[in-house]
């Protein structure tokens, strides 16, 4: 027969100081690790989720990176001509040239300096971005797209929070004088969400890079389209460069953040053993007091079992509270935008903190797994130890 | 039996417990030496004493933009500049680009290199033989041991961010006071490989008279070529360094939120354990009172024990996090970061005494309350 639920509950209440300060113990784990998880969450989603299967990106054979170098630009009309690519709105090829550059701007805060990454395109690099259309990648959510020859750019929403001067009507200074920004688009946290865009050809003109693009976006009409195209470009003699899937090239990117992630693992972990042995340190208290209490419960009738389960129960109840805490003690961090920087074009990525549903559930985990863990041996010791003696303690 | 005695009997007068307890501290303050060695590895030290004589110029705009080659002569102008030496990136990869192999390859001006990287020890014949060689390079010690590189070796750098493929001869091996993960070769070699860096450098390493002169040496470069196409940004290395380590996002509020969420569990921990046990000892106050002890010495005995276990635990913690931080130098991924860091006694120090303080503070209320006790309540008292 089980112990009642209410007999834990009752023993947790009674010592409240000792309940609420382990508890309080396990919520700062449980914060931390959540808190991690978040980080590691937003940046793996700004790596993961950019790109689009669809988009072939091609680059100058052997570069890791949009920026590095670049190639004719006498090339791209050659590259259009390639079989297997999407017609835009006018009926031509769905294709792209840009040039990326990374900029300096100052943060909102105060706090320094950072790099960003700067994207000039073509009109069909907005076409294909925004696509497909009953659920564009890319949304414009204020103001308006640049337009060609015109000194406007439209930046990311992250960009807009996180910069000085960056609201739809304002001013940006970079390059070679002011830039009006006309927008703000939202990439939905992928690594367009870091990017300030406008005019490929104002762009090369204001940093001198006319002549050349840095890389090309071409689009397939389908899957199978978008590989063939990959190979083609590849192969080209005439071309000499590298086609690569635009969610290729975002994947060879997560190493980026490989600090973040073993730092935060690090900390994760010991900091949730430290805990361990706190709540253990609790159950074992909570044992030794009811020496006599658990006896009487045997000789009354409870089997070891139930008493085991008992006693990792209210160890479970404890780290419980403490996880209800420790993601309460979260929430004020959550939707908090941050920044690291992208190891292969050194520009800023962008990524939030959002606590996901599945996150929450997976730090509630890491409670229950801190106290299943921390109760265990105490509730071993109480279900074992000799009646009689304790019947006398 | 004299009161130390007293106190370190009490300390483990229930083993589990106070192992227990030393382990979750231990725990702990592990985590705190770590992202102390950390905190003062980016903003305290100054590194090696020429390196707060150096400076590193770089393109207003950004690190990826490059500087004319002239600059370095009208840098050699500015008054309190001993050296300067072009520096560029070349991005390459050594086998394959898995962390484990990273390195870093620069090209640079092999007469005027040392001269500005004076702390950078390495025998004189070798940076003849380098100075010599124009598809010579010198590489860290570090590195040559790791990958077992001698002097005479080829080694074939493949270019990732600019592209071609480089051949060097190992001429030199130098030690630098920290781990550079570098390799420096001519920067002649790499305008014959790629014309794209004709005359072109994206950094400058420039040797200052002293320390004192850093600051104006700075506002004076970026003064010269303020009306210049390619503006600069001029500072100090330790400041360069500090912008690879924001580049990693705010790592100023990770640490310090980190330490606070460890201190206070911490105090949590000590506080929990000190509050079971001076409960269970209600009965022995009240004895101790009985004897003729003061409050006040009663209050001493329970609180030194709680510094006893905190700083036991603190020390434990210590040592590990000194063997841990090792470990990270040690791993691929990291070690970029951790190469250069150690455990100072210093650190070592204040680890233990914010252990020592933790202890004290976590105990002073249940303490006080027990010292409080009234003896004959005490001695009726059931645990």
């Amino acid at each position: 027969m089980a112990i009642p639920i209410s007999y834990n509950i009752r023993n947790l209440k009674l010592r409240k100081g000792l309940t609420i300060m382990t508890a309080l113990g396990i919520a700062l784990t449980v914060t931390t690790v959540l808190f991690l998880m978040t980080l590691l969450a937003g940046l793996r989603q700004a790596f993961v989720t950019s790109g689009d299967p669809l988009n072939v990106l091609v680059m100058r054979k052997g570069s890791n990176a949009e920026l590095s170098g670049g190639f004719d630009a006498n090339l791209f009309p050659t590259m259009k001509t390639l079989p297997g690519i999407a017609k835009d709105s006018h009926g031509e090829p769905l294709a792209s040239a840009e040039w990326v550059v990374v900029i300096v701007l100052p943060r909102k805060d105060g706090t320094g300096e950072v790099n960003v990454t700067v994207r000039g395109m073509m009109p069909d690099g907005l076409e294909l971005r925004q696509l497909p259309r009953d659920n564009p990648r890319v949304k414009l959510v204020e103001g308006r797209w640049f337009e060609t020859g015109q000194r406007e750019v439209v930046v990311s929403r992250s960009i807009q929070r996180r910069f000085a001067h960056s609201a739809a009507g304002d001013t940006m200074q970079f390059g070679k004088g002011p830039w009006k920004v006309v927008g703000v688009f939202d990439a939905g946290g992928g690594a367009y969400d870091s990017e300030i865009w406008g005019d490929v050809n104002q762009m090369a003109s204001d940093f001198d890079r006319q002549g050349a693009y840095a890389s090309a976006y071409l689009r397939g009409e389908n899957p199978a389209a978008a590989e063939s195209l990959k190979n083609a470009v590849s192969d080209d003699q005439r071309l000499k460069l590298d086609g690569m899937l635009e969610t290729d090239y975002y994947a060879k990117q997560t190493s980026s953040g490989g600090p973040i992630k073993v730092v935060g693992w690090m900390v994760g972990i010991i900091m949730g053993i430290g805990s361990i042995f706190a709540a253990m340190n609790t159950m074992y208290a909570a044992v030794a007091y009811r020496a006599r209490e658990i006896a009487t419960l045997r000789v009354i009738g409870f089997s070891r079992p139930s008493i085991l389960t008992s006693f990792v129960f209210e160890s479970l109840v404890l780290s419980l509270l403490g996880a209800v805490v420790g993601i309460a003690l979260m929430l004020p961090f959550n939707g908090m935008t941050t920044g690291t920087s992208n190891q292969v074009t050194f520009s800023e990525v962008v990524f939030g903190l959002h606590m996901t549903p599945v996150l929450v559930l997976q730090a509630t985990g890491v409670a229950v797994l801190m106290g299943i863990l921390g109760g265990l041996a105490p509730a071993w010791h109480a279900a074992r130890q000799n009646i009689l003696a304790a019947l006398r303690g | 039996m004299t009161l130390t005695t007293f106190v370190t009997k009490s300390a483990f007068r229930n083993k589990r417990r106070s192992i227990l307890t030393m382990i979750s501290i231990a725990f702990s303050l592990m985590l705190l030496t770590l992202m102390m060695t950390a905190w003062r590895a980016f903003y305290q030290d100054q590194g090696s004493e020429q390196s707060t004589q150096r400076l590193i110029t770089r393109h207003r705009v950004s690190l990826t933009f490059s500087m004319p080659l002239y600059y370095q002569e009208k840098m050699r102008t500015v008054p309190g500049v001993v050296a300067v030496t072009p520096t560029q990136w070349y991005g390459g990869k050594y086998i394959d680009d898995k962390p484990e192999h990273m390195t870093m390859q620069f090209a640079t001006d092999p007469q005027e290199f040392f001269k500005v990287y004076t702390d950078y020890k390495i025998p004189a014949d070798e940076v003849a033989a380098w100075q010599h060689d124009r598809a010579g390079a010198v590489v860290d010690s570090n590195l040559a041991k790791k990958f077992g590189w001698k002097v005479g070796d080829r080694l074939v750098i493949q270019g990732m961010t600019f592209g071609g493929d480089l051949t060097f001869n190992v001429r030199g091996i130098f030690t630098a006071p920290i781990n550079t993960m570098s390799i420096y070769f001519d920067r002649k070699y790499l305008e014959e490989a790629l014309p794209m860096f004709r005359d072109q450098s994206g950094t400058f390493g420039i040797l200052a008279n002293s320390p004192a002169d850093v600051p104006k040496v700075a506002t004076a470069i970026d003064d010269m070529f303020h009306n210049s196409p390619q503006q600069t940004k001029t500072e100090s290395e330790k400041a360069f360094g500090l912008d690879f380590v924001a580049m990693m996002g705010n790592v100023k509020a990770f640490i310090l939120g980190i330490c606070g969420a460890v201190v206070f569990a911490t105090l949590l921990v000590s506080a929990n354990t000190m509050a079971m046990s001076i409960r269970e000892r209600t009965r022995e106050v009240a004895v101790l009172k009985t004897l003729g002890f003061t409050q006040r010495t009663v209050l001493g005995l329970f609180v030194t024990e709680a510094a006893v276990v905190a700083v036991i635990g603190g020390a434990g913690g210590v040592f590990v996090g000194v063997g841990l931080m090792w470990l990270l130098g040690h791993v691929p991924q990291m070690a970029f970061f951790f190469s250069s860091m150690q455990v100072k006694p210093v650190t070592m120090l204040l680890a233990l005494f914010v252990a020592g303080v933790v202890g004290l503070i976590s105990s002073l209320l249940p303490s006080y309350n027990a010292s409080r006790i009234n003896i004959v309540d005490g001695l009726r008292h059931i645990g």
